[in-house]
């Protein structure tokens, strides 16, 4: 198998296995994990079509990689005001969970 | 099989291995760490897939940068009261595995029928190459042929900080974020926090100049320097900065303001937005660059740092 599909699987794999995390878990911070694991597996497709479009000497085509490039750095933006929701969350409601999620408050 | 296949089979199945074991660790910690782990082993995957400035983004910033923000949160959030919230009923996590199963069998059904051969836009990548004088396609792709989608993501950044700075106490708008200070005295963090950024430095401003023609660029530098700034604030040798500092907001945006003030002058002088005059285009993607890196860096240490959690004393 070439290294491109694996890449893809493995990506297939990995959004599975990361909206099952953003799913189940009642912490947030697990979920915002999850949600990062689901986005590198979407970003691994990109790289799966970016080796199959090798071309030109290049090992992969460069438009899929140019757009993970940006999807990296708008994912860490992401992250980074999810955990400031969060953290506004414990503040407001004295732990890490949806308010409905414990009944709470 | 080939060696390389087997390198490849063995880096995928320890990459999903990591990842696994990041979603369902019982601790918290345990799973922040399994993630950093994960990003650096996906770093390795991309350069597999001859992909070296994503391996490089990835590596900086989708591990290193995400880790630190993670780390951070997870130490002042704690896991202790874990129990309390109620775990799904074993009946919804079987639904939410089905459905997460069927996703990625979807996906994967799409992966196994994409089609032969191909469609790439490589060659025309490399065709039009020389007009802008880069050496490197993917900085070509990033800040000549989509330059709009560089601009708009520089802007990204400095409206995901707004919106992190929006979440602080209205006593503490406009003071500083709350130090990453680890607490103690480590002499080993601050010999550290002292002999890496000079090394950091250097490192960041070459990804940057050598990104024109090699793996590297604005993105990949400015996270470099982030990191020396972030490392410098943990080991105690510099307190975060206060919010409403001039400087510091004219760092914050003069790299998208100068990259759109760029692109407006492309309207007059070569007929569109974002067009470079002929024969100036690499100096012009050098000075958007350096401006950049300034910007990103910055915008990427605030965005680690979280919302002004006190004023600032005088």
């Amino acid at each position: 198998m070439s290294v491109g599909m694996l890449a893809g699987l493995g990506g297939a794999a990995l959004i599975g296995l990361g909206l099952y995390g953003l799913l189940t878990h009642p912490h947030l911070l697990r979920k915002i994990i999850g949600f990062n694991v689901m986005g590198s597996g979407v970003f691994l497709l990109f790289g799966a079509i970016a080796r199959r479009g090798a071309a030109a000497g290049l090992g992969a085509d460069p438009v899929p990689q140019a757009l993970v490039i940006t999807g990296v750095v708008v994912a860490f933006s992401a992250t980074a005001l999810a955990v400031s929701l969060l953290l506004r969350v414990v503040r407001e409601t004295g732990g890490p969970f949806f308010p409905d999620d414990d009944g709470a408050a | 099989m080939t060696l390389a296949a087997i390198l490849d089979a063995s880096f995928a199945a320890l990459t999903l291995l990591v990842a696994t074991y990041a979603i369902f660790a019982r601790g918290l910690f345990a799973a922040v760490v399994a993630f950093i782990s994960y990003g650096l082993l996906l770093a390795l995957v991309w350069v597999r897939l001859s992909a070296v400035d994503v391996a490089l983004t990835e590596a900086a910033i989708g591990s290193g940068v995400t880790g630190a923000l993670l780390i951070g949160a997870a130490a002042r959030i704690g896991d202790a009261d874990g129990a309390r919230a109620g775990q799904p009923k074993a009946m919804t996590k079987i639904i939410a595995a089905l459905l997460c199963v069927a996703v990625t069998a979807g996906i994967a059904a799409a992966v196994l029928s994409l089609p032969t051969p191909a469609p790439t836009l490589a060659p025309r990548a490399v065709r039009e190459l020389p007009a802008t004088g880069l050496g490197n396609p993917v900085t070509g792709v990033l800040l000549a042929y989509r330059a709009i989608d560089t601009l708009l993501e520089s802007v990204v950044l400095v409206f995901a900080l707004i919106g992190i700075w929006s979440f602080s106490r209205d006593g503490a708008w406009g003071g500083a974020p709350r130090s990453p200070d680890a607490g103690t005295s480590d002499s080993a963090l601050t010999f550290l926090g002292q002999l890496l950024p000079p090394i950091a430095i250097i490192v960041g401003v070459h990804l940057v100049w050598t990104g024109a023609d090699a793996p590297g660029g604005a993105f990949q530098g400015g996270t470099v320097l982030a990191a020396a700034w972030i490392l410098v604030m943990i080991a105690g040798l510099r307190q975060p900065p206060r919010i409403d500092g001039g400087w510091l907001r004219f760092a914050l945006v003069v790299g998208p303001a100068l990259f759109l003030a760029i692109g407006l002058i492309g309207y007059g002088i070569a007929g569109a937005f974002l067009a470079y005059p002929e024969g100036f285009a690499k100096p012009l993607i050098l000075l958007i660059e350096a401006a950049l890196t300034l910007s990103i860096a910055v915008a990427l240490g605030l965005l680690a740092l979280g919302a002004p959690a006190r004023r600032h004393q005088p």
